[in-house]
């Protein structure tokens, strides 16, 4: 048993503690925005905030998770209102297949926290999330589309 | 949160969850027996033809039979049928029909088939007709109604006008009248200089479900009372399962039951996948790997190259004069071997498909590429004709190619068979993706150019040898044994012809056939014919002391389609003014898939094996270009997969069974190493050719050429990583 804080709610989770948090919030919380991918922390499609850390979900334990404040990308948004990023994503029309995009999105949300208005540079250090279809353009153009609005 | 965004992709995957198994699934569609001829979709609204179904509130559902994979086809899709329907994009939202749905219907929506990059190119007449039959239907109901000839009404934005007395109607009120007409059989089309929305760069259908993670791919399907099934196929392709220690994992949490599928892997069934996979992992399989467990990279590369030799059969694909014989007598020649390897496709969502089974029904759920593939590989499994079985298809975490197989669907409904009644979601691993792909083919390129005393281009022999993809997996489409596919790019004709003149011409290829499986990736046989030719290409410029766009210029006289794109990357990358300082330019061209296509980039060098990719010029005419936006995010998209593949890729072979094990060893380009990419579309209009693959094909020649500008080396096998070297 674990009990986890997913986008503000107290989940109570069947889980063994070794469980990577990625397979407790797709399988047992019911979230499924959150992505496999590789199961490796190489790809970013797991990437979810814990305490408001990008972090890849396939490579953290359950109970290394226990007592944090964990959003998922079914929690960035705010109520009825969705998070800039997801704005900014729709507007530019960003995502081809899109399965890459959760992760994409929670990486780039952490990086505006931390830095509202990143160069180049700064994108090219933080995303570093594996996306096949190549969206990389339009993932750099929405970034800086956000930072100058 | 709703509120904020407009899903407009209509998808029962989204009722799956609460829908009982078996029951309100299948339904959709409604053909009355003995009633008025009107077919209805599930919420009651009628269809005005098989591709259009217009609501009261004026909105329309316009039917896909392609697989959407995040290449835009269903949003470029329902343009065509909108340009002709004339009705409100703003209320257009759109629904695939299932296969079985089709089949019942005598394939009404044609092929589904998602390859190729034939879906639109391949479907744009019968969908476009499709929209302007509805049309037709809908004026005629609302004249009918008016008493009025139907010559003096006109429709613009789901709206029908009668000129001579300004009355106005809409759509959703003369629908139901609509359905009940004849369609009619001679619809005309628009002329191309009249599109309204055909040429837009709209906004795409299904982006928004995209950004909230609400979207749902087939790993995220779920069903009531489902259970989760990891798989292990033999490491060794062709090789068997000869034991496996059940007992081992019994009483492991969640396990509930250890299944053979087929003779060649082992699935085990847990409450979780996570428990699945831990348990299939803690379970001991013996495997009987037979002979291919000796082959290696090393033994397939010296059965390629024994094949470049000129007394080995091989069959001929293109030819004009007698090239041996002119490259004997010239009096220069010069030769080289390239070499393009293995690739996994790697879409970022691995395989997976979700099936129930009893034995008077068998439902899947899964992303592919072909939904009657899909349906065929279910009614095969399951063994239940197609009245009883049918596919739902749902998002798929990118195809490339790889999800127009359906072993992914044959597994799933397999294991599924195992437990009636009890759906059972399958899922790969990454490891398992990387393991049991269907690999861009393996090929050795030999090639011979001769030169006259002038420095003209005499003599072309172009050698293949290496992997047919049709012998694989289409070995109906072969010709007295040749693969024409393999011959893409540098065909004589056809959609993917060769673009220069040279007098005496020999494009043979030595078919060898290793037993790793291929497949359709990306690009498919352009890749590889595209490398080696246009690489040659600059090898042969080189040799005759010629700028490589101007002797490329002198080829191509009698091809001014693939001159165009070439020129007008030329010009945009300013290939005739020098490039700035330690920046260095290599191009390139090839026809595939029905398009022309050109690139050319702009690379530093730093250290002799350190390459930073500054920009990217790429030019395409397709003939036509539906939605702009989409056909540049394709371009884009092409040389993130192509040059991923040229520097990262290459799957290798060691004891039978794929190296490469997940994303640390197939390494996949960042958006550090992203260069800019600018496209310029010159539709030259009168024809429909491919946007997903024909840019890939330039992609790694560019930048490959651009290296040699650089470093006075010449790269000649894939991927860079063997040869140290790497994005600065």
């Amino acid at each position: 048993m674990a009990n986890l804080t997913i986008n503000g709610k107290t989940f109570t989770l069947d889980v063994e503690p070794d469980t990577p948090l990625l397979w407790a919030i797709r399988e047992n919380a019911g979230l499924t925005g959150t992505k496999y991918g590789c199961g490796i922390a190489q790809c970013g499609a797991c990437t979810v905030h814990i305490d408001g850390v990008a972090t890849r979900s396939c490579g953290v334990s359950v109970s290394e998770a226990a007592g944090k404040k964990i959003t998922t990308i079914e929690g960035l948004a705010s109520g009825n209102t969705l998070h800039k990023v997801q704005e900014a994503w729709i507007a530019q029309d960003v995502p081809q297949c899109g399965y890459c995009q959760s992760g994409m999105i929670m990486a780039v949300a952490a990086l505006l926290t931390e830095k509202p208005k990143p160069t180049d540079a700064d994108i090219d250090e933080a995303i570093t999330n594996i996306c096949r279809c190549g969206t990389f353009q339009q993932v750099r153009e929405a970034i800086h589309t956000i930072a100058s609005a | 949160m709703n509120k904020h965004v407009s899903p407009r992709m209509n998808r029962r995957a989204f009722v799956i969850g609460t829908a009982a198994v078996g029951a309100g699934l299948a339904i959709g569609l409604d053909i009355p027996f003995g009633g008025p001829a009107v077919v209805r979709a599930a919420d009651g609204s009628p269809e005005i033809g098989a591709w259009v179904v217009v609501r009261p509130d004026d909105t329309v559902v316009i039917r896909i039979a392609r697989s959407e994979m995040g290449q835009g086809s269903l949003t470029g899709l329902a343009q065509l049928v909108a340009e002709e329907l004339e009705c409100d994009w703003s209320k257009v939202s759109t629904e695939y029909p299932t296969p079985g749905q089709s089949v019942a219907r005598k394939r009404v929506w044609g092929d589904f088939s998602t390859g190729g990059s034939r879906g639109i190119r391949s479907s744009q007449d019968y969908v476009r007709k499709g929209g302007a039959t509805a049309r037709v239907m809908l004026i005629q109901a609302a004249a009918e109604a008016w008493k009025v000839p139907a010559s003096e009404c006109t429709a613009a934005n789901s709206v029908i006008t009668h000129t001579p007395s300004g009355k106005t109607t809409t759509y959703g009120k003369v629908a139901e009248a609509a359905a009940k007409l004849t369609p009619p059989t001679d619809v005309k089309l628009k002329d191309p200089k009249d599109w309204k929305l055909i040429g837009k760069g709209v906004k795409r259908l299904d982006t928004a479900e995209k950004t909230t993670g609400t979207m749902i791919y087939g790993i995220d399907v779920k069903l009531p009372g489902m259970l989760n099934a990891a798989i292990k196929d033999c490491p060794v392709f062709g090789g068997k399962v000869k034991s496996f220690d059940e007992a081992k994992i019994t009483g492991m949490k969640g396990v509930k039951k250890v299944v053979k599928v087929g003779d060649t892997a082992v699935a085990v069934v847990a409450d979780t996948w996570w428990h699945a996979k831990t348990a299939l992992e803690a379970l001991p399989i013996v495997w009987d790997e037979g002979d291919n467990a000796k082959v290696s990279s090393e033994s397939i590369a010296k059965w390629l190259t024994e094949g470049l030799a000129n007394e080995q059969p091989a069959y001929v694909g293109n030819k004009n004069g007698d090239a041996k014989a002119a490259i004997a007598s010239a009096a220069k020649k010069i030769e080289a071997v390239y070499s393009y390897p293995y690739q996994n496709h790697a879409t970022m969502e691995p395989m997976n498909a979700t099936a129930v089974y009893t034995a008077d029904k068998c439902e899947v759920w899964c992303g592919t590429q072909n939904g009657e593939a899909a349906f065929a590989a279910t009614l095969e499994a399951s063994g239940l004709p197609a009245e009883k079985c049918d596919v739902h298809k749902v998002m798929p975490g990118g195809g490339f190619g790889r999800r127009g197989q359906t072993d992914y669907v044959r597994q799933a409904v397999l294991i599924a068979k195992e437990m009636p009644g009890t759906p059972i979601k399958l899922l790969w691993s990454r490891e398992e993706d990387m393991a049991h792909g269907r690999y861009h083919p393996i090929t050795q390129c030999k090639m011979t150019g001769a030169f006259d005393a002038d420095n003209n281009l005499v003599a072309l022999h172009y050698r293949l040898s290496g992997q047919s993809i049709l012998f694989s997996l289409r070995p109906e489409a072969l010709q007295n044994g040749m693969d024409p596919a393999a011959f893409q790019g540098v065909a004589q004709s056809g959609e993917a012809a060769f673009g220069y003149s040279v007098p005496n011409l020999l494009v043979e290829h030595a078919m060898r056939n290793p037993h790793v499986p291929p497949g359709f990736w990306r690009g498919v046989n352009v890749n590889h014919n595209a490398i080696y030719m246009e690489c040659f290409m600059d090898e042969l410029a080189q040799a005759a002391g010629q700028d490589p766009l101007e002797f490329r210029r002198k080829l191509m006289g009698n091809h001014p389609k693939h001159l165009a794109v070439l020129n007008a990357v030329a010009e945009k990358i300013g290939w005739s003014t020098p490039a700035p300082q330690g920046i260095y330019r290599g191009i390139a061209q090839v026809m595939g898939y029905g398009s022309y296509v050109a690139g050319a980039a702009e690379i530093s060098v730093t250290d002799g094996n350190k390459i930073k990719v500054h920009r990217i010029v790429a030019s395409t005419d397709p003939g036509y270009v539906v939605n702009p936006a989409q056909v540049e995010r394709q371009i884009a998209g092409s040389f993130v997969y192509g040059l991923s593949a040229l520097f990262y890729g290459g799957c290798t072979v060691k004891d039978g069974r794929i190296e490469q094990s997940n994303f640390d060893t197939y390494n996949s380009m960042r958006i550090n190493e992203m260069p800019k990419v600018e496209s310029v579309m010159v539709p030259s209009g009168g024809f429909w050719g491919g946007v997903g693959e024909p840019t890939i094909g330039v992609a790694a020649p560019a930048v490959l050429n651009a290296y040699f500008a650089a470093t006075g080396k010449r790269i000649r096998s894939v991927p860079l990583r063997d040869q140290n070297i790497t994005f600065a």
